[in-house]
């Protein structure tokens, strides 16, 4: 499937600390529009990680400082992925920040992620950075796979390695 | 591919001693005490993780009696690659599809300003 048209900026991905990623996409929309667009389930449930294949199971999500949000996708053969979280910062149309840990543990630990909205000319610019417990597991979130294969996977593994041994 | 199995593969990958038998293992099988040498661990510490990976799947062992030489297993590892993957299209992916709701909420909002107006009025307090 082709998308229509892409009428945001391509994402940008930075590291503002060695515990840190940061992602940043701009959006053709006011700031108050995407908040909702972030913050509503019924609109959520729309955009966030549909998946060929994938559907959404739990989208529960209770936006105010120590409220709780749990996501959850079923896939196919019964493959799920899981995660859910705490908000910690519940400023509408500014800034969203939330904790965020997965059922299936891929990195350790928790992340904080903040979100800050910022309009300029009707445009809405979204930061979002995902703090992580350690260098290492932010290291290994980042570097990913760049290609499906056993290799990356050792790559993966040698880095890690490598940072464990210099700690 | 199994939704419980991908969860011990994780849960295991998780432990950084786990991560760095993984490691030496890439480069070759290798018995309990050779594994524990580079650990400041006791060889009761470190089969207990060998345990954990056993049990993912992410490791085997031979058959020698004495020394019962562990090995990678290659499957769940490529599996656990490929959900990273998926990982970082989820994004890119989503935020194309926010472009689209917000569009047609862009539209509805013309048909229908006045709903918007107090959505953003709200906010400013003014």
């Amino acid at each position: 499937m082709t998308m229509p048209s892409t009428r945001g900026k391509p994402l940008e991905i930075t590291t503002p600390s060695d515990r840190e990623i940061r992602i940043t996409r701009s959006f053709d929309a006011p700031r108050m529009m995407v908040w909702d667009a972030y913050t509503r389930p019924e609109l959520v449930q729309r955009w966030l990680g549909k998946m060929p294949g994938w559907s959404w199971a739990v989208c529960e999500m209770d936006v105010r400082e120590g409220g709780q949000y749990r996501w959850v996708w079923r896939g196919p053969e019964g493959a799920e992925l899981a995660l859910g979280g705490t908000y910690r910062e519940v400023v509408p149309g500014d800034r969203l920040v939330s904790t965020e840990r997965y059922d299936q543990q891929w990195y350790e630990g928790e992340a904080v992620g903040t979100v800050v909205f910022t309009e300029s000319n009707g445009r809405t610019t979204l930061v979002t950075t995902l703090r992580y417990a350690t260098k290492e597991v932010r290291d290994g979130v980042l570097q990913g796979p760049a290609t499906s294969g056993m290799e990356a996977g050792y790559a993966v593994l040698d880095e890690l390695l490598a940072s464990a041994d210099a700690a | 591919m199994d939704a419980g199995r991908l969860d011990a593969t994780f849960a295991a990958l998780a432990d950084p001693t786990r991560r760095a038998i993984l490691a030496r293992l890439a480069s070759g099988e290798a018995s309990v005490r050779e594994l524990s040498e580079p650990f400041s661990m006791s060889q009761a510490a470190i089969s207990k993780h060998l345990k954990v990976l056993e049990r993912a799947g992410l490791i085997s062992h031979g058959r020698e009696a004495q020394r019962r030489p562990r090995r990678l297993e290659a499957a769940p590892l490529a599996e656990a690659n490929e959900w990273l993957e998926r990982y970082r299209q989820f994004w890119e992916e989503s935020y194309g599809r926010l472009d689209l709701l917000l569009a047609e909420l862009q539209q509805s909002a013309k048909k229908r300003p006045r709903s918007t107006r107090r959505a953003a009025t709200k906010r400013k307090g003014k």
